[in-house]
């Protein structure tokens, strides 16, 4: 990078996603000036409907700026009209990728107010459930980043994994994308017969399948040379940000709820949590592989502790939260999703605050893109992994 | 300036070898044989390519292709081509409308007289030029120009982009294009792509008698060729100007319909041309394999072959361009796409000094032998 083409220099005394006033420079033939691009809302690149205003010069930005809002949907608010039993069918929506987990949260936090105990067949079942959901969502971000990059088979083979898993989880929950599997103080229904060892043969088959993208993806020269020391995140500034999750991890942190804060059954089992050294594009990817097989792992675990019993326990017809407020964070497949939960005894929440994860995530976006070319910038975007239903709520 | 005075004369671009299609003393029948072979060629060829690539691109993704048009999915780019005729020709209000309405065609028939050169089969060739390597390159490139104007004609940033990335390609991509070809032309000692057939035919390695095509000798330049033509057409992993995740679609973003379907098009027919020149430049043209002839070449030399040696020869030929474009789709298949920049390193500083290498070997050869 010259020095020219920094910000500082063309626009002094401005921070990261300031709007610049665009200057012309140079003259005569030779004038030059600086260009807004807009990438998104409707972009290939930003998952949903992003918007990311970029100033050029050149193929450089200069500075960006992400534009949130274009998907709010209200779900906080809907949250304070619905009871404690309808709530799962909002919380589970607005990260569409991870809709096991999501609602998840939402059962803790809420028994947590109500001081229930859920049995332990319950709370094993979600792990299992949990955990494939993480892994069906970190499948998605390993076609889309490369995809991204113009890789289009890997984007092909995720899905191919992603039918199998989502087969499964239908199988038990009826549902492929929101499950509403959870349900204050247990499960909908017990898991079908037979799932525990379709689910073996799966975690077989998706390792296996993993290290088929590592060699199709991370022996590549053009991939390596794409996402190397791109977009670097410092752990300092991923910390200040808020970042979590597998970007967080990257950066080498190893924040996790499910271990810092372990809820359900994390605690009885071996939870791993890869890290990376440097923060960039290629230490973010591995990360993913990483969990992925961290989750599988977690999976295999539970299979042999899932004891007999039943999946719900007996709750009121009228489910009321005590008056008073919680606040519980889960370690969900993006970073860290956190619900703070304020009831005033009645019915319905009285509001219900959603911590998600990719809303921080999202945040750190002008940092890591000042400085990038386009294409540089694709491969941020794509590799600080967020769902735009999941900033905007 | 009299044309006379030019160091490239005109009289270069008369035909070295008849074509078999110069039937009769009239002017006609033969022109319109010809016109009908290029036409053919270039609409026939890259259309089975173009199902090659949905059907291989399938297959190495795990998936079925187009199965419903014709069968086994094989009317598809048909069904394609009538949708886009069907479509609404959009053009944005800020276009510039003559250069936009233009900028398709002037890439499409560029793309399209390169087959005027091709050699298919002994004595199938609509003209063999003199200078026809020299024709076939230079007017290869003037898509690029095409797409420049498309990209400059659309009025969006992306395309844009698209197009001064596509400038930025031709550049850099053009000149190791031309030096791993002009080794092919000093080893040849022409620059008739009949007479490059011819020459291969002829060609035996240093003090045997053992018939080499110019791949074996010029790997290296068949490689660089090879790469190069990719950057040419903007083929992944060397599609920046398209660059679908980064510039939506480069320069094609504001097309639609019929004009979306010519840049389409010149993208399938530049694979079949590229891959025709690297089948009459590196792999022997027509030839089954280096040493054997065709039936009914024996004795009558590479040009008058009989019917079965014709057929059989255009057979050849065909399943070499098909050979070559399948690598193509292969590469787009399993490689992710190059950075710009890292794009124009590549050129500049390995496969420019690369070529020079390249030529300098073939030239030293050339003298020794």
């Amino acid at each position: 990078m010259s020095e020219l083409d920094t910000r500082e220099q063309i626009h002094p005394g401005t921070a990261p996603g300031e709007d610049l006033v665009l200057e012309i420079q140079g003259d005569g033939d030779f004038q030059t000036k600086d260009m807004t691009l807009s990438i998104g809302p409707a972009h290939p690149a930003t998952h949903g409907v992003l918007r990311v205003v970029l100033e050029m010069d050149g193929e450089r930005v200069l500075s960006a700026r992400p534009v949130i809002g274009y998907m709010h949907r209200g779900f906080e608010k809907l949250a304070e009209y619905r009871d404690y039993r309808q709530i799962f069918a909002l919380v589970n929506r607005h990260d569409w990728l991870s809709g096991f987990n999501n609602e998840l949260g939402a059962a803790l936090a809420v028994e947590r107010m109500m001081e229930f105990e859920v049995p332990d067949r319950a709370q094993w079942i979600r792990m299992v459930l949990a955990e494939w959901n993480r892994v069906l969502n970190h499948l998605m971000f390993v076609g889309s980043f490369a995809l991204e990059l113009g890789a289009i088979t890997p984007m092909f083979y995720a899905f191919r994994e992603r039918e199998d898993i989502q087969y499964l989880l239908e199988s038990a929950t009826g549902g492929r994308l929101h499950f509403t599997y959870n349900q204050v103080g247990g499960l909908k229904v017990d898991l079908p017969k037979g799932f525990l060892r379709t689910s073996e043969e799966l975690v077989q088959s998706v390792r296996k399948r993993v290290d088929d993208y590592e060699d199709l993806l991370l022996g590549n020269e053009i991939f390596l040379a794409r996402t190397k020391g791109i977009g670097a995140l410092a752990p300092e500034v991923a910390l200040d940000y808020g970042v979590t999750g597998p970007t967080l991890h990257a950066t080498g942190v190893a924040e996790d709820a499910r271990v810092t804060e372990p809820y359900l059954k994390y605690g009885e089992v071996d939870v791993h949590v890869p890290v990376g050294e440097n923060g960039d594009a290629y230490d973010r990817f591995t990360v993913l592989l990483g969990r992925i097989r961290a989750s599988l792992d977690i999976i295999e675990q539970c299979h042999a502790k899932i004891p007999a019993g039943p999946v719900n326990s007996k709750v009121p017809k009228v489910i009321k939260a005590p008056e008073g407020v919680t606040y519980l964070r889960t370690e969900n497949p993006l970073g860290q999703l956190g619900y703070y939960l304020h009831s005033d005894g009645g019915r319905t929440p009285w509001r219900l605050k959603m911590r998600t994860p990719s809303f921080s995530n999202v945040q750190v976006l002008p940092h890591l893109l000042e400085g990038s070319l386009i294409p540089d910038a694709i491969s941020i975007l794509g590799s600080v992994f967020f769902v735009v239903g999941d900033v905007d709520r | 300036m009299t044309l006379d005075s030019l160091t490239l004369p005109v009289a270069q671009f008369v035909p070295t070898y008849d074509s078999l299609l110069n039937v009769g003393d009239g002017f006609l029948l033969p022109l319109l044989l010809k016109t009908a072979l290029v036409l053919g060629l270039a609409l026939t060829v890259s259309l089975v390519v173009g199902y090659m690539e949905h059907k291989m691109m399938a297959r190495l993704q795990d998936r079925r292709g187009p199965t419903f048009a014709g069968p086994a999915g094989s009317l598809q780019l048909v069904a394609d081509g009538i949708k886009f005729v069907q479509k609404e020709d959009i053009i944005p209000a800020a276009a510039d409308r003559r250069v936009f309405a233009l900028a398709p065609g002037l890439a499409l028939v560029p793309g399209i007289l390169v087959f005027f050169v091709i050699p298919l089969a002994p004595g199938i060739w609509a003209e063999d030029l003199e200078l026809g390597l020299f024709y076939a390159l230079a007017i290869g490139s003037i898509t690029t120009l095409g797409v420049l104007m498309g990209g400059w004609a659309s009025a969006n940033k992306f395309s844009l982009i698209g197009g001064i990335r596509a400038a930025a390609q031709l550049i850099a991509y053009e000149l190791p294009l031309f030096l791993a070809a002009a080794a092919v032309a000093a080893q040849a000692e022409t620059l008739s792509l009949v007479g490059i057939v011819e020459a291969q035919a002829g060609y035996m390695l240093f003090g045997t008698d053992i018939n080499l095509w110019y791949a074996i000798p010029q790997l290296l330049g068949f490689g660089l060729f090879f790469v190069a033509a990719m950057a040419e057409l903007n083929r992944p992993p060397f599609d920046m100007p398209i660059a679908d995740s980064e510039l939506v679609f480069g320069f094609m973003t504001e097309y639609s319909g019929i004009k979306f379907a010519m840049y389409l098009l010149t993208e399938y027919g530049g694979m079949v041309s590229m891959s025709a020149l690297m089948a009459v430049l590196y792999l022997g043209g027509w030839q089954i394999a280096p040493g054997v002839p065709l039936p009914g070449c024996e004795s009558a030399g590479l040009f008058d072959c009989g019917v079965l040696g014709t057929l059989m020869g255009l057979g050849v030929m065909l399943g070499k361009i098909l050979l070559l474009t399948f690598f193509m789709v292969w590469a787009r298949v399993a490689w992710p796409r190059l950075r710009e920049d890292q794009l124009q390193k590549m050129a500049w500083l390995v496969m420019i000094p690369l070529a020079l290498l390249n030529l300098f070997v073939v030239g030293i050869g050339k003298v020794i032998a």
